[in-house]
């Protein structure tokens, strides 16, 4: 019999078993030498689990249909806050008389995320960074165009917005949208093109100009030119700023900016809060082509409902996003938001709008990297 | 009577061998290809060059081939060296530093590119000497260039390595019994025989570069018409759900490189013939 032993190394070898000692530990011969250690998983091997565990290690596993299964499609900034989230209701699921749930989250550039939905990736819910993304697996039919009108605040269970986090002490006394064009300012924020989080920072940019008497188009030009670094997503952009000491401010979600402070040290940056930004409403929905039974539509709902329950709210909030139940909520978490004027994405009419006019190829944003 | 067209074979075996060879590279690399060109056809070669004939998409196309044609050119001149180095001379650690080589291909591109970017960012560890000397690597072309150049070592070591075992030492020890110096023969008689060799490691070298995506990403700075490669335009367009313009510089990206590929192998044709032999 073929065993699996582990040695004292920590190593593990595999070998036909020779002999099996008192203590528990096996003899296996393994090429020229014959070996000891303790044996791992006893577990039977007939060829057709071999076979099924080498085709899951060569395609992935396949996913299996069961009606405790849930995957959660979410953008980039959100890890923090559906770990947390997930293990909630995980418990809260258990605690109303179900099994156990198995629940996934995969996490990446929200354009992605959305695009790898539309390909097949067989998500129960999305939570993306943009309602223009989750417009589009609509638009392939995988659900109804008024998704976002079945949940409260426009599906959005919670929001955030866009702060500047520039380096202790704010050496460059960076107050304002403004400051971020001075001489030798350098701005770090991820491409338009590829983040979503991206587009708010533009249109945040676009809005303070607007209300400052300044040509949005020229302003953001500008300050596009000051960005040496374009990275993909937002995390890439965190990391340039934070562990590559590039750049002088970052433009960030505020909960990326919050979370950067606590996990980098927060002797190291400050956040400064401009006088005008965007109030972004990441929306989650449903996805109802990939529901597969009702057990699984019924474990759906509950855990887009779980997100608008005080205790999901509470969550949110100490994740750093501004949520709207504050009833749960730790007063502490809710309180250190700073007031700003936000301005939301109706104001820009809407992202079918905003999405070809700004971000579209040959768009606005396309237009800053023309030479003139 | 003319010649029938097709000559069968003598040796048994062909059809069953070549239906194989038909089927795999179909499957594997003539379907996504034809998918590509299908994709491209239905859209149009008018729009095809309308996607491609911008600046940016040619600073972008420029910059890619220009950089992986440089990182090659070192990787040919530093690849031949080692591959003589490892094979020649004897010295401790010289399997582990054979085995070495391989990493770049054992280690994603995506770990490769935040390692290089992490050691030649400003306050990194090269990366802070550079800044001394008032250089950038990181963010800049230098850092594309040095990406490129980790991806592509292990192709022309690996191609040259058994050229260089298989020369007869009676070779060299002619060449200078008749009286040529070192570098001549050099020169003269081992350079010719390593050429071939060297030149398919650079092809593969070059293949590879161009469409390096993973570990360029992270030390460009990805700044459009500056450090902007040009697999990053198709994920661009790819995000904005535009498939037909991923297609069309795909497409441009194909016939460069197949127009470069082939002039290095006729580059190899001819010096093969050159030496008479091989």
């Amino acid at each position: 019999m073929i065993r699996t032993i582990t040695l004292p190394n920590g190593s593990t070898e595999i070998g036909i078993e020779l002999n099996q000692l008192p203590d528990g530990r096996v003899t296996i011969a393994s090429g020229r030498h014959n070996l000891t250690g303790w044996p791992v998983q006893q577990r039977r091997r007939s060829l057709r689990g071999l076979f099924s565990a080498l085709a899951a290690v060569t395609f992935g596993a396949a996913p299996v249909a069961h009606a405790e299964t849930l995957l959660n499609v979410s953008y980039d900034p959100t890890r923090e806050l559906y770990r947390e989230f997930n293990e909630a209701f995980a418990k809260h699921w258990e605690s109303l008389g179900n099994a156990a749930p198995t629940i996934e989250a995969s996490h990446g550039g929200s354009g992605a995320q959305a695009r790898a939905v539309i390909d097949g990736l067989e998500a129960q819910v999305v939570t993306l960074a943009l309602a223009s993304d989750i417009d589009k697996i609509a638009k392939e039919g995988k659900l109804p165009a008024d998704w976002q009108s079945k949940l409260p605040h426009n599906s959005s269970p919670y929001t955030s917005t866009i702060v500047f986090l520039v380096r202790e002490g704010n050496p460059k006394g960076i107050k304002d949208w403004g400051d971020l064009i001075g001489d030798g300012v350098e701005v770090i924020t991820p491409n338009p093109k590829t983040s979503g989080g991206a587009r708010w920072n533009y249109l945040g940019a676009w809005a303070w100009a607007e209300k400052n008497g300044q040509d949005p188009k020229t302003f953001v030009g500008d300050l596009f030119k000051h960005v040496p670094v374009l990275d993909s997503g937002a995390r890439g952009s965190t990391t340039t700023f934070a562990q590559r000491g590039i750049g002088d401010v970052l433009l960030a979600w505020e909960n990326e900016a919050y979370l950067a402070l606590a996990e980098l040290g927060e002797d190291q940056f400050d956040i400064v809060v401009p006088s005008v930004s965007v109030l972004a409403e990441p929306p989650v929905a449903l996805v109802e082509s990939n529901i597969k039974s009702d057990e699984q539509r019924a474990l759906a709902t509950a855990y887009l409902d779980y997100l608008y329950s005080p205790e999901g709210q509470a969550i949110a909030f100490k994740n750093f996003y501004r949520a709207w139940d504050a009833s749960a909520a730790n007063p502490e978490d809710v309180a250190r938001f700073p007031q700003i004027e936000l301005v939301d994405i109706a104001h820009f009419g809407g992202w079918a709008k905003v999405q070809p006019e700004h971000f579209g190829d040959g768009g606005i944003f396309d237009q800053i990297y023309v030479p003139k | 009577m003319g010649r029938p067209l097709i000559h069968r074979s003598p040796m048994p075996g062909l059809g069953l061998s070549m239906g194989i060879t038909l089927t795999m590279l179909s499957l594997v690399v003539l379907l996504p290809i034809g998918a590509l060109l299908l994709k491209g056809a239905t859209f149009g070669i008018g729009n095809i060059w309308d996607t491609v004939n911008r600046e940016r998409v040619w600073a972008a196309l420029f910059l890619s081939f220009r950089l992986s044609f440089f990182a090659a050119l070192f990787n040919l001149v530093f690849g031949v060296i080692l591959a003589w180095v490892l094979v020649r001379y004897r010295f401790p650690g010289r399997r582990l530093l054979d085995a070495a080589v391989d990493l770049p291909f054992a280690l994603p591109t995506a770990v490769a590119g935040i390692a290089l970017t992490a050691l030649y960012a400003p306050n990194g560890a090269f990366g802070a000497i550079a800044k001394e000397l008032g250089l950038k690597i990181a963010y800049t072309q230098w850092g594309i260039f040095i990406a490129l150049i980790f991806v592509g070592l292990p192709f022309v070591t690996r191609t040259v390595q058994p050229v260089v075992e298989e020369i007869e030492r009676e070779v060299e020890e002619a060449s200078a019994t008749l009286g040529a110096s070192r570098l001549y023969t050099l020169r003269r008689v081992v350079l010719p025989m390593l050429m071939p060799a060297a030149l398919t490691g650079f092809a593969l070298a070059l293949a590879r570069a161009v469409g390096e995506y993973g570990s360029v990403i992270f030390i460009a700075g990805n700044i459009p018409l500056k450090t902007e490669i040009a697999p990053l335009l198709i994920v661009i367009q790819l995000e904005e759900f535009n498939y037909d313009g991923a297609a069309a510089i795909g497409i441009a990206m194909l016939l460069i490189s197949f127009g470069m590929l082939l002039a290095i192998n006729l580059i190899q044709v001819w010096s093969r013939r050159r030496i008479g032999y091989v």
